[in-house]
């Protein structure tokens, strides 16, 4: 079936919008119609091909995990190789092209939030590269969590700025990026690192990492002549799992799960699995399934991962998650960091935790498969900026 | 004839509308009431009581923090349409709910009109609800009889604020600055926004006009609204709130602070 969202109004089905105040309607507007003039320019796609040929080091590859399939015993593991772009996680195929696009509009002034500090990374990396001014916005607790992240931030010439409201994570970090972009709106560009927030940055973020799954495809024929039986991919706000997904969602026979962080467990209450225990609401400008309570507060999420720690979804999980053309499950902190052990042990690479919960459900699925199903596991960041997280982990477990 | 309407066309002199926005709940679920009824007695014209939520993106610390202490001071929606009820069982005064969209939807968008409006509120201002996302929320308020309120901002195109004007009813609210409430100086505000009030009076004819943000003393009013039906405080209201409170006289030193923006040194 011919797919098409979102629609001319910024809607996947009932999710997606416009939940902004008055102040950033204009910068939407402006922001949509600069991004469509990009679509068709062709200096504008040839200069972004080039720099994630040459500067983010793209194609990236796709692995065989021979070891990985040899300790579930069938079928046959891939894994798309994100954690070699440059900056160790596949954010910057997105901050590279909100960045062309900032300085097509003649925007100097650079602001982002970040989680795991893999999108203020990339971030500041496109800026520096471009000579632009840069502001990051990052919870107090992440910046502890994440400390070689805001390190590399700010020599790569990044100001970090601590929020320290809230739960003091991704979720606060999006609000004062939010207040800085209605405060300086005139020469202030938002790259926002999700698929998250008004219409247009999900269809756009989207956009902007769908060369991940278009690889994958070109890339899984050359190797195995056929289409991959299932892709997985772990989901925060859900951007690596969209541009995975994304060209494949009209190839049927092409299953796809998405993996939410479950933390404790989705019954604890301290979780971050949205679309397993959220209902629909608004958050950061559009209409999602989100973590909140009976009176519309939003909940606090819980995961060991700052990446996937965020109790709201892009809009497009939510509408697929409805519409069942991708299955989402939840993943806890303990199968996590037993996943982190697992890739590094078998196959010599160290995920990222938010990686690691796509790899923690090949426990789940392998099961389930046939002997000759092809799975591709999106590797969508590497591990070292958790070390510290992983270390006391295990020395505590 | 509804409330706010009916301020806006009884008003005989040139004094301008005073509309006070405040936090339901802050500083405590007690004294809202009180706190609004002395508002009207020192001055207040219209009341925007703010219902609270976690994530107040269009505001600034001091509204931020009003909402975090309402919530933990355990405020709920129907807290909130008790507290209209008590103030509406004492006065005519026209209240405006303000506040985010997602607690709207949670409880449900038609119930909270009908809720709002049979408890005795006025009108509704929803900042992340621009006319785009409002058509449903647009028409439950129509039918329960409150008014819509939307805003309008320095860097709205004169179309847009024509359109603000077509679907508001009561006034249009003008943002004087692009920013979050009350992170700015009533001087630099007044610096800026001539040329805007100039556009939005060009624009913005059918609806009374109230300019807020930045604005923190009788002067700032005097001269930010001087060529509109009137001026919001807002920020600066929960500063002086937040500054005497909990003291003996924290209401009345409120109290003397309202009176002050309305009427001047005096």
């Amino acid at each position: 079936m011919k797919y098409t969202a979102p629609t001319k109004q910024g809607y996947f089905g009932k999710f997606g919008g416009k939940f902004v105040p008055e102040i950033l309607i204009p910068a939407l507007n402006e922001l949509e119609s600069a991004y469509e003039e990009t679509l068709t320019d062709p200096i504008f796609q040839s200069e972004y091909m080039d720099l994630l040929r040459e500067y983010v080091g793209r194609p990236t590859k796709l692995t065989y995990a021979n070891r990985l399939t040899g300790y579930y015993g069938k079928g046959k593991i891939y894994m798309k190789r994100e954690d070699l772009c440059h900056t160790g996680a596949h954010k910057i195929n997105n901050a590279i092209g909100q960045l062309l696009l900032a300085r097509n509009m003649g925007k100097n002034r650079i602001i982002a939030e970040t989680g795991a500090g893999q999108h203020g990374v990339a971030t500041a990396t496109a800026c520096a590269k471009f000579g632009f001014d840069c502001v990051i916005y990052m919870g107090a607790e992440d910046m502890e969590r994440q400390k070689l992240n805001v390190e590399r931030m700010r020599l790569l010439g990044a100001e970090v700025r601590a929020v320290t409201s809230g739960s003091q994570t991704l979720k606060d970090a999006t609000n004062e990026a939010i207040r800085d972009w209605v405060t300086n709106v005139e020469n202030t560009f938002y790259i926002i690192g999700s698929v998250v927030g008004p219409h247009p940055y999900p269809m756009m973020t989207r956009n902007f990492h769908r060369v991940i799954g278009d690889e994958t495809k070109k890339q899984i024929r050359e190797a195995e002549n056929r289409d991959p039986d299932y892709l997985i991919a772990c989901v925060g706000g859900g951007s690596n799992a969209i541009g995975f997904f994304y060209p494949f969602i009209e190839d049927e026979s092409v299953k796809m799960i998405g993996i939410e962080a479950a933390g404790l467990g989705a019954d604890s209450g301290k979780t971050a699995a949205t679309l397993t225990k959220g209902t629909p609401g608004v958050l950061h400008g559009s209409l999602s399934y989100l973590l909140h309570d009976s009176e519309g507060q939003v909940q606090l999420a819980h995961s060991i991962s700052a990446g996937l720690d965020y109790p709201g979804i892009g809009p497009e999980h939510s509408f697929l998650h409805d519409s069942r053309r991708v299955n989402y499950y939840g993943v806890t902190d303990q199968q996590a960091m037993n996943a982190v052990k697992l890739v590094s042990d078998r196959e010599g690479i160290i995920p990222a935790i938010e990686t690691a919960h796509a790899f923690a459900y090949l426990e789940t699925l392998m099961p389930l498969t046939q002997k000759e199903d092809i799975i591709i596991v999106n590797c969508s960041g590497r591990g070292d900026k958790d070390m510290k997280t992983i270390s006391e982990w295990f020395s505590a477990h | 004839m509804k409330r706010i309407q009916s301020l806006f066309e009884k008003r005989t002199d040139d004094s301008k509308i005073m509309s006070l926005f405040i936090t339901a709940g802050y500083p405590d679920l007690q004294s809202t009431v009180d706190l609004v009824l002395g508002f009207e007695e020192n001055g207040a014209d219209i009341i925007e009581l703010g219902m609270p939520f976690s994530d107040p993106l269009a505001d600034g610390p001091t509204i931020q923090y009003a909402n975090n202490v309402a919530i933990g001071n355990g405020i709920t929606m129907s807290k909130i349409f008790e507290m209209v009820r008590q103030i509406r069982s004492k006065s005519e005064i026209p209240i405006v709910l303000m506040g985010y969209i997602n607690p709207i939807l949670r409880y449900g968008i038609g119930k909270f009109c009908l809720d709002a409006a049979s408890s005795g509120a006025d009108g509704l201002i929803i900042p992340d609800s621009p006319i785009e996302e409002s058509s449903s929320l647009a028409e439950h308020a129509a039918g329960s009889g409150l008014d819509l309120i939307y805003l309008v901002a320095p860097n709205s195109t004169d179309e847009r604020m024509n359109q603000v004007d077509r679907h508001s009813s009561g006034f249009v609210y003008c943002v004087s600055v692009t920013g979050v409430t009350g992170a700015r100086s009533g001087e630099e505000v007044a610096r800026s926004v001539e040329k805007f009030i100039g556009r939005v009076n060009n624009q913005v004819t059918k609806n009374p006009k109230l300019v807020g943000f930045g604005i923190r003393s009788h002067a700032d009013a005097q001269k930010i609204a001087s060529s509109v039906d009137g001026f919001i405080v807002g920020s600066a209201l929960i500063d002086t709130i937040r500054s005497f409170y909990p003291k003996e006289s924290w209401k009345q030193e409120v109290f003397s602070f309202v009176k002050e923006l309305k009427y001047g040194n005096i």
